[in-house]
């Protein structure tokens, strides 16, 4: 039941201007835009009706978007720059590949799977993005140009993909803007390990929306890696659609973006589903994060996890709003969320909103949450063993990172992700 | 299966019992025509022949009121509110400022005792002196409606230098610190219904407890809405000095009604230096029949400054009535090494809606806070914990935990929990813990194994979920606490 976005024309003037400019780009560009035009028309429509989001909108109380709505975007170039450099910092997994560069499909530097039906070329339009009420997906719905479907057949297991988008940024005055759509679908008993890469250099906009559809006993383990340039705006939206018995099983790292926002909407629809969303957001100098969820219980005896974990040094800001909701008829349902942020520097900030609605009585829901620096007694004990404070702060941030980490099942993901905090080890050192 | 009988047939029976406090008392009323504009607010100044400082505070809270938007956050739903359609000011028609018993109306000392307030008070009203070696009596400052009619005990306070009046009382024998707090803790623009109350208050109470004094007794007022269509607009300021105590005691219930009533009250708390401020409410107005026809709406602003170092504020509410309770009693920190406590229980039954919850604002140096907040969803009700712990960046080795529980009776209730964190201070730790649950077979079918009837099972249980708040009350509120709950929970369960 989230409330739908104020009607434009509430916002201050910078707010509806950024709005204004995305809708005159779209007024150029539509005649060439390719895939469905009703679906790219009523996702314009919503965002002519509500405009960008301020932070009077509840959903984004704690992320201005000011930045981001006093850019002036423009399109990606074509062709593109060389992407060597940015290749080289894939993850080094032997698995299939979908590589987007600047948010179009790149044949040239992706390897397409054999147990996997692919499409690309146009949007993936799917029935569960709701463009009326998130503004953000009203954008892409209205902007976007590519994407990729997946589809894993019943019963067959997909085994690994990786699907990476690179960002190769403008010009510094007019960054590109791109909004990628893509589709997950696996029909029932299928499984799929789904590696999902952002990186970048310099300035530029990405606004994708994935939407994840897994049938009954489906299985998806879904790691996702936003490493974004620290100029770029990171913009994403999930959803999922968890049928009887199915799991969803996701961890997100996020450690680069100037501005970002993870917002994923996962809903539980047939009985005994289960979805996990954890995530750790590792962020420094003057970086925004915000990771939002709601996992919706339609259905009962269903099961939702979340760990998530905030790392903030110098003046990053950190946000994490957790909603489960429990509907009427969604029974023994087992709800659990824990937040928890370490705050390393003084002018660090997190924000927190773990939020429970139930409408269920037989249910068994909690969360909890926690905020502080590290332990003084535990660096203390490793002092008293001789180690350095700096080394011994390390290791505890470590340890808190690691513990986010462990759980995750897939084992070239989670190299892969522990290289990544590895990277950002050497980037804060360097 | 469970060992449980239909807890919809329960819930049932429990909103066709009546609501026990439903009467109506006969007592002339003067009331002001009915809308809200200057000249209302010139009436009511008039009226309490206040001086003219006062007046222009009221009328630039009505100025800004008028540029407002009534808030919709909440998650409550009710009809428009209709402001021009309310009376402001409503004052029982007696003898001008009664100072003994024999000068109060009879009809409202038989409406006291149906109010069930306890009998030694009542004696106190009733001008028995205390027989020698019983406990600290209770002061009453009796509000009825919008004037305070009898106070008790004014001299044993005035002894020990503590100052208990009606407010528009103290507005005339005590100015000047009335003017130096008023509006400090909640300024008239604060939010849509503050502003509304800071224009329009007609009474409340105001205590000032002088520096190193600890108040003799504890502070009670019981509220009471009693005319048809009149909003009550209380204001209450309650001042500790360095070094003073004061614990003060808020009790209401409201007779049963048709059209449903507006209740904006403001109360303000500040603490100085190691000063304490126990505040306690039981709430019990009329929540409305079965249907949720009638009832208060309930839309109050409570805060108190932690002004003083080792200064100590602490809320603690038992709500069991109103159509719609929209709360949030919050505690400033501002000085170092302040305290802010809040131990709340909601219970909504029938179609109740409560939003409630605190805020814990850490601004001074090792500052402290507690939230425990149990909730209790019964019937078609919804109940919501709201709560705000914010950390400022001066606030180092700030401390907050957090604890909220939910209990869902009946499968047609809902229950809600929004806690907002906010830290930006590293030094600081913040802990919030949040459960929901419902009462379990297993703890039933022990309780009914040693004997006890389903319903005692149920109250036994749900005491025992509240222990941590009740046990916080003052003891006399504790009982009647305690009582409150197994009547609004009555045959819900079993």
């Amino acid at each position: 039941m989230s409330a739908l976005a104020h009607p434009r024309g509430a916002g201050p003037a910078w707010l509806r201007e950024g709005a204004e400019a995305f809708l005159s780009r779209y007024a150029g560009l539509r005649a060439r835009l390719p895939g469905d035009a009703l679906r790219r028309e009523a996702g314009a429509a919503a965002f002519r009706a509500h405009g960008l989001p301020g932070v009077r909108d509840e959903a984004w109380h704690y992320t201005s978007l000011r930045a981001f709505a006093e850019t002036r975007f423009a399109e990606p170039l074509t062709p593109v720059a060389d992407c060597g450099a940015l290749m080289a910092r894939l993850p080094a997994i032997a698995a299939p590949r979908l590589v987007f560069v600047d948010g179009r499909f790149r044949d040239d530097l992706s390897v397409v799977p054999g147990q996997v039906a692919v499409r690309v070329g146009g949007p993936a339009y799917g029935a569960l993005a709701r463009p009326e009420g998130e503004p953000l997906v009203a954008l892409n719905t209205m902007l976007a140009e590519d994407g990729a479907t997946i589809e894993v057949a019943a019963g067959a297991a997909g085994g690994t993909l990786l699907l990476a988008s690179l960002g190769t940024g403008g010009p510094a005055e007019r960054p590109a803007a791109f909004h990628p759509r893509h589709a997950v679908r696996l029909a029932a008993g299928a499984s799929l390990t789904l590696i999902e890469v952002a990186i970048g250099n310099g300035a530029y906009l990405h606004n994708p929306v994935l939407e994840i559809s897994l049938g009954a006993g489906a299985r998806l383990e879904h790691l996702r890696l936003q490493d974004e340039s620290h100029a770029a705006f990171h913009l994403s939206t999930l959803y999922a659609d968890i049928a009887e018995a199915a799991t969803y099983d996701s961890f997100a790292l996020v450690l680069g973006g100037r501005l970002s926002r993870l917002d994923v909407h996962a809903r539980l629809g047939g009985p005994r589903a289960t979805a996990h969303l954890n995530a750790a957001q590792v962020l420094g100098g003057s970086q925004h994060g915000d990771f939002t969820t709601v996992v919706r219980h339609d259905a009962a005896s269903c099961a939702s996890r979340q760990t998530v974990k905030n790392v903030l040094t110098g003046r990053a800001h950190g946000v994490f709003q957790g909603k489960i909701e429990v509907a009427r008829d969604a029974q023994k349902t087992d709800g659990y969320q824990m937040s928890q942020a370490l705050l390393l520097s003084p002018d660090a900030e997190i924000n927190c909103k773990p939020q429970l609605e139930i409408f269920a009585d037989d249910v068994k829901c909690s969360h909890g949450a926690t905020v502080g620096e590290l332990d003084a007694e535990q660096i203390f004990y490793l002092r008293s063993r001789g180690i350095g404070e700096s080394t011994a702060r390390a290791m505890l941030v470590r340890a808190f990172l690691a513990e986010a980490l462990d759980p995750i099942s897939d084992d070239a993901g989670r190299a892969a992700l522990e290289a990544a905090v590895e990277d950002w080890w050497r980037r804060q050192a360097a | 299966m469970s060992q449980v009988a239909d807890p919809m047939q329960a819930v049932h029976d429990a909103t066709t019992s009546n609501y026990k406090w439903g009467f109506s008392t006969d007592i002339e009323m003067e009331l002001a025509p009915r809308g809200l504009s200057e000249d209302t607010i010139r009436l009511i100044s008039a009226h309490k022949q206040e001086p003219a400082w006062l007046l222009h505070w009221r009328l630039a809270a009505y100025a800004a009121w008028q540029m407002m938007t009534e808030p919709h956050w909440a998650r409550v739903e009710h009809a428009a509110i209709d402001y021009q359609d309310l009376h402001y000011y409503a004052a029982p028609k007696a003898k001008p400022g009664p100072r003994s018993l024999d000068e109060v109306d009879p009809e409202l000392l038989a409406t006291y005792e149906k109010l069930g307030i306890p009998l030694r008070e009542r004696a106190i009203l009733a001008g028995v002196e205390p027989a020698a070696g019983e406990r600290a009596p209770i002061a009453v400052d009796a509000v009825f409606d919008s004037v305070s009619v009898a106070t008790t005990f004014r001299a044993a306070l005035a002894e020990a230098g503590v100052i208990f009046c009606p407010i528009s009382e103290a507005v005339r024998e005590h100015p000047d610190l009335v003017r130096k707090y008023l509006g400090t803790v909640v300024p008239q623009g604060d939010n849509f219904f503050a502003a509304l109350n800071s224009a329009v208050f007609t009474d409340g109470s105001f205590v000032y407890v002088p520096p190193g004094v600890r108040c003799p007794m504890e502070l009670s007022t019981y509220f009471r809405i009693n005319a048809r269509n009149t909003g009550q607009f209380e204001r209450t300021l309650i001042i500790a000095e360095a070094g003073a105590s004061v614990s003060y005691l808020e009790g209401c219930t409201a007779p049963m009604r048709d059209e449903n009533q507006l209740h904006a009250a403001v109360v303000e708390l500040v603490a100085l230096d190691d000063a304490r401020i126990k505040y306690s409410t039981v709430q019990n107005w009329y929540p409305g029949d079965a249907e949720g026809r009638g009832g208060i709406y309930n839309f109050v602003t409570k805060r108190g400054a932690c002004r003083g170092a080792r200064s100590k504020i602490s809320w603690t509410q038992v709500e069991t009535g109103s159509a719609i309770t929209w709360k949030y009693p919050s505690c400033v920190l501002a000085g170092d090494d302040s305290v802010g406590e809040f131990y709340s229980v909601a219970v909504t039954t029938n179609r109740q809606q409560a939003d409630t919850g605190t805020k814990m604002i850490h601004l001074g140096r090792n500052t402290r806070s507690t939230i425990v907040s149990k909730g209790i969803s019964a019937g078609r009700s919804d109940n919501t914990y709201r709560g705000l712990v914010r950390v400022g960046p001066k606030a180092a080795g700030a401390r907050n935990h957090t604890q909220c529980d939910s209990l869902l009776i009946g499968n047609a209730c809902g229950a809600h929990t929004v806690p907002y964190i906010e830290s930006r201070n590293p030094t600081a730790k913040i802990e919030h813990e949040a459960t929901t649950s419902k009462i379990a077979d297993d703890q039933l079918f022990y309780c009914r194994q040693r004997g006890l009837s389903e319903e005692d099972a149920v109250n036994l249980i749900v005491n025992g979920f509240c222990k941590d708040v009740l046990k916080e009350l003052p003891m006399e509120f504790a009982v009647e606490a305690q009582k409150l709950l197994a009547v609004s929970l009555e045959g819900s369960v079993g």
